[in-house]
């Protein structure tokens, strides 16, 4: 919810979950999929920056709604 | 001719400016500011008085501010409270949400007015809320509207829907007859959708926002990091609940490079934190962000993070939190956010 507010005041935010289908199902626009509940940003810090860096693509992206990118 | 007051902050009420935002509830005389033009759209109404509160004031002394704007308010006994308009203003437009909301709440009629993407468009309760344009420039054509409804809750005249007397819908349903029965509607609606025109009788449960234009390019962009993580600093000093959060909390980030673990930590009690608290970085990745922003790929982040817990908090209250953290980032022009959940 923080997220479409933060949305709706027109910030490009995206949200790093690792339960993408609960936050499309309330309508946030920009997700990554995290590799845990425990750990969005990842264990170590190549795994982090390779989290940052596809949220930082998707915050650069025309996205349709409630979308859903993976982290390679 | 009855009585209406108007709500309005330091800005409009020509108390100053920024240098004002802390200006305490007051009361003016009559119509002040743009009160002027909407005393000529109002019909048997007559704006007694203004109520002005400094926008900074409100915001940090919420429910006092609110406590002492309704005793102004009530004072009138009006039969009518209109608020702003406050356009894309953030911090003025929570407020004014607040107010009518609160005023609504007490048996009097309010209405205000706003750019539908302000933070406080949703939070008006049961008072109207008019869209209008993000800016000032739009005033000419909120204030007749803003008026026409203001009259009308002030002759306790009943309302036509939300697009036939151009206000945000509120999530009320009523009953009236409709001219055709249920079958032959959505014989019409599924014609419709085949010529490819989707329309709908009944909006979904929760609804959709538009997804913000992308960023041109972070290397000239202000991020900010939020989370409902539950990170806060060790010890939790601010005591943010484990769970059912009654708000967030916004800590500095100035001089800070990374979140270690002897300075942070997380209270979430909806997960197991022992990996968070082995390197709260997994939570909120300031030491990535701070990297990415010394090799220029973003311009600056945010000297601040914003924190709750998203844990077994009402979709209300966790609309309001993100509705209050959105205005604060929207005034420190904010452009871009990275939010972890969980």
């Amino acid at each position: 919810m923080l997220a479409k507010e933060i949305e709706r005041a027109g910030i490009p935010t995206v949200f790093v979950t690792a339960l993408p289908t609960v936050a499309t199902m309330i309508g946030v626009n920009r997700n990554v999929h995290a590799p845990a509940i425990t750990h969005p940003f990842g264990l170590d810090g190549s795994e982090r920056r390779r989290i940052v860096e596809r949220g930082m693509e998707m915050l650069q992206a025309d996205v349709t709604p409630t979308t859903v990118w993976e982290v390679a | 001719m009855v009585k209406a007051v108007h709500y309005l902050n330091q800005f409009f009420a020509g108390l100053g400016a920024e240098e004002a935002a802390e200006t305490e509830p007051t009361r003016l005389d009559g119509a002040v500011g743009p009160g002027r033009g909407l005393q000529a759209q109002l019909d048997g109404v007559e704006i007694a008085a203004t109520v002005a509160c400094g926008d900074d004031y409100f915001a940090e002394h919420e429910d006092e501010a609110l406590d002492r704007l309704l005793a102004l308010i009530e004072a009138e006994q009006p039969a009518v409270l209109v608020a702003g308009p406050a356009f894309g203003s953030g911090r003025y437009g929570y407020a004014c949400a607040r107010v009518v909301a609160a005023a609504a709440e007490r048996g009097i009629p309010a209405v205000t007015a706003m750019h539908p993407e302000n933070p406080g468009a949703g939070a008006a309760g049961r008072a109207l809320v008019v869209p209008t344009q993000v800016n000032v420039a739009g005033m000419r054509e909120a204030l007749p509207v803003l008026g026409r409804l203001a009259s009308a809750l002030a002759a306790g005249r009943e309302l036509g829907s939300p697009d036939e007397e151009g206000y945000l819908p509120r999530g009320f349903r009523r009953n009236r007859f409709a001219e055709q029965p249920g079958a032959v509607r959505a014989i019409d609606l599924l014609l419709a959708k085949l010529g490819g025109e989707v329309r709908s009788e009944v909006a979904a449960g929760f609804d959709r926002v538009p997804p913000p234009a992308p960023v041109q390019d972070l290397g000239t962009a202000l991020l900010a990091l939020v989370t409902e993580a539950g990170c806060v600093p060790q010890g939790n000093p601010d005591r943010l609940p484990t769970i059912r959060a009654r708000g967030w909390l916004r800590y500095p980030l100035e001089g800070v490079e990374s979140l270690s673990p002897e300075a942070y930590e997380s209270v979430h009690g909806g997960f197991d934190v022992t990996l968070a608290n082995e390197d709260p970085n997994r939570l909120v990745p300031l030491d990535t962000v701070r990297a990415l922003e010394r090799e220029g790929r973003i311009a600056r982040l945010h000297d601040a993070f914003y924190t709750t817990t998203g844990n077994g908090t009402p979709v209300e209250s966790a609309t309001r939190f993100g509705r209050e953290i959105a205005a604060e980032l929207r005034d420190a022009g904010v452009q871009a956010v990275l939010l972890s959940g969980t």
